[in-house]
């Protein structure tokens, strides 16, 4: 809780204050994404793309885990909600990409409008396990549906269709600037939503929700806000993820793509705006090269989950916000 | 082809998969009664059962029987061991905080599939059952001279698999003996009811602690042996026993083990009938739904009581 600027005669010079440095931190994050746009090799700059989208991802998640305390085992389903929002109507019906990206946006939040609706009658281990089962029918529906979402096997969405006022989002260059757009909107987002009231509340709620609601807090609808908010920036992320890749296909809504957020969240930092970013990044590089020495990749996935577990449960940023800079976001 | 001849085999088959789930399970219930936790990687606790059980018969050779009963001595107590190991380099750290040991046993899922990956490699890989007799099922049927039994081509079973059953069945015998009778069950179901008291009376409840993990892994080994003959032993085997012993511990009612064991056969049962007769991938859709929806709308389990 700070108090509002000016009104202490002791208050520390601008640019030192949480007030200043939060924008600071976040502008300059961004900036710097533009910056190694033109430094970085092609490869790299690839990745970072895929990197930005996942990370958008990832802080979906993190407003749920992070900020207000319920770990979903299930945001794979969001993530596909939005894949196949986007996916379906371009494949199916040709529809382009801008009203494709905002049915995927809507279908996300309806679906995570429900979940939600239904998982939070539960909570802790009950809660992980519902929203594990119900992302699980998910998946298990597109395969179902294997006539028109080709199951496992997926479908690409054709380059012709990934045009948006006349930027072509298959060009590499266009794709960057594209994921970064979306990364650096969603990120600003984040920043702004933690500072508000409906934001500090979730926070109250993560540490004593008992308390939260005795001080007169609607507990339910702030999580019911965090479940949907948070769903609809991962099907966000699946619906970006479609259109500047070209591809949807059933492996995005398994329970893999369930862990991947967590496991990035919990490396990065849970609870901090750019934990999820740092720790998106940590993991894809760390899988990157793992998967040149070996096959089993998601050996360095498990190995990371337990060590991280045991030895530093804040991630990342979580231990610099401990160590170095306690004002972090 | 008639229906009644393949309602049986149906839930012969279903028989199969209760007597498999029904250990698993228990394993399961076992774990989460008395430690409070969710062990996400207990399916590949059932997995390494098997893949151990297709190593030890392998190195043994000679006839299928004895490197068969070699092998369900060997493979449960070795996961047994390798659990309890786990239990006491990670679980005992992280002081089986239910969130984190769900997170740090999926991460514990992924080592031991993928160092299984790594070692047996993705193959499929058989072991031989110890006797393997077939058996035609028999079926009454109305012929010219009135009631007659008559053996429909094609449908048997072996003798093997009705053994899997009632060695499931002698198992769990033999288990809810120790929990009921023996000083160790004494032991166990006082740190259930109450961890901190049991300490106060001077139980090492970090070692029961151990000793129970070790034991619902050594549970879900013994299953994947008794099925490893009918089933190839492959590392992604260890998917549907989770998912279906899960929906066994929820409907049964967390930590209640009648439970638990009531519903592993209704699931195995139903699953054997289900994905005969309809698309094995709608069965499982709406197990899911089901397990979500009693979880939200009953969460103390089908069979369970509230609990003041």
């Amino acid at each position: 809780m700070s108090p509002p600027a000016g009104e202490s005669p002791h208050w520390p010079a601008v640019g030192r204050t949480p007030r200043f440095r939060s924008p600071l931190l976040h502008a300059g994050i961004i900036l710097g994404l533009i910056v190694i746009h033109f430094i970085l090799p092609e490869y790299h700059n690839g990745n970072l793309a895929r990197i930005m989208v996942l990370a958008v991802y990832a802080m979906g998640y993190n407003i749920l885990f992070g900020y207000t305390g319920l770990l979903s085992l299930g945001h794979a389903l969001f993530f596909a909600a939005g894949m196949y929002g986007l996916g379906l109507p371009m494949h199916l019906l040709g529809a382009t990409p801008a009203p494709a990206f905002l049915g995927g946006l809507a279908t996300a939040l309806v679906v995570s409008a429900v979940i939600g609706f239904l998982a939070l009658r539960t909570s802790g281990v009950a809660f992980m396990i519902v929203t594990l089962m119900f992302a699980q029918a998910g998946f298990l529906t597109v395969l179902l549906f294997g006539e028109y979402t080709r199951g496992d096997e997926g479908f690409v969405i054709q380059q012709a269709a990934r045009q948006v006022a006349g930027i072509d989002l298959t060009d590499p260059s266009n794709r960057y600037f594209a994921a970064l757009t979306l990364f650096g909107v969603c990120l600003l987002l984040i920043a702004w939503l933690v500072q508000t009231p409906f934001g500090r509340c979730l926070v109250a709620i993560r540490e004593n929700e008992e308390r939260a609601r005795l001080l007169g807090y609607d507990v339910l609808a702030h999580k019911l806000g965090a479940v949907i908010i948070s769903g609809t920036m991962s099907g966000a992320a699946g619906a970006a993820y479609a259109l500047l890749f070209g591809y949807a296909g059933a492996t995005f809504a398994s329970v893999q793509y369930s862990i991947l957020p967590l496991l990035w969240v919990l490396l990065g930092g849970a609870g901090t705006t750019i934990g999820p970013f740092i720790g998106t990044v940590f993991m894809f590089y760390l899988i990157d090269l793992a998967s040149g020495v070996t096959s089993a990749y998601m050996l360095i996935a498990g190995l990371a989950l337990v060590l991280l577990t045991i030895f530093a449960p804040q991630g990342l940023a979580g231990e610099l916000r401990r160590r170095l800079m306690s004002w972090l976001p | 082809m008639d229906f009644g001849p393949h309602l049986i085999l149906a839930t012969l088959e279903g028989a199969i998969t209760a007597a498999v789930i029904s250990l698993t399970a228990v394993g399961l219930s076992i774990v989460f009664g008395i430690m409070r936790i969710v062990n996400v990687a207990h399916g590949e606790f059932f997995m390494l059962g098997a893949i151990i059980a297709w190593w030890v018969a392998t190195a043994v050779g000679g006839h299928p029987a004895v490197g068969f009963v070699v092998a369900i001595l060997v493979a449960p107590a070795t996961v047994g061991v390798i659990a309890a190991a786990t239990d006491w380099l990670v679980l005992r750290r992280i002081t089986y905080d239910p969130e984190r040991t769900i997170v740090a046993t999926i991460g514990l899922l992924y080592i031991i599939q993928q160092a299984t990956l790594m070692t047996f490699g993705p193959d499929a890989r058989p072991v031989e059952p110890p006797f393997n007799r077939r058996l035609a099922i028999p079926w009454v049927e109305f012929g010219d001279g009135g009631l007659s039994l008559v053996w429909p081509w094609g449908l048997g079973t072996t003798s093997y698999k009705l053994a899997v059953i009632v060695a499931a069945v002698v198992i769990l015998t033999a288990l809810w003996l120790v929990m009921k009778r023996t000083r160790l069950g004494l032991i166990m179901r006082a740190t259930q009811l109450d961890s901190e008291m049991a300490m106060a009376f001077g139980i090492p409840v970090t070692r029961v602690y151990a000793v129970v993990f070790g034991l619902g892994a050594g549970l879900a080994a013994l299953g994947a042996v008794l099925i490893v003959p009918v089933q190839q032993a492959h590392y992604l085997m260890g998917g549907d026993p989770l998912l279906l012993s899960f929906i066994a511990v929820i409907i049964g009612g967390l930590g209640s083990l009648p439970g638990t064991l009531v519903a592993a056969v209704l699931i195995g049962l139903s699953d054997g009938i289900i994905s005969v007769f309809f698309s094995p991938t709608l069965a499982k859709i709406l197990a899911t739904l089901l397990v979500a929806f009693v979880l939200v709308f009953r969460p103390e389990g089908l069979f369970g009581r509230r609990k003041t």
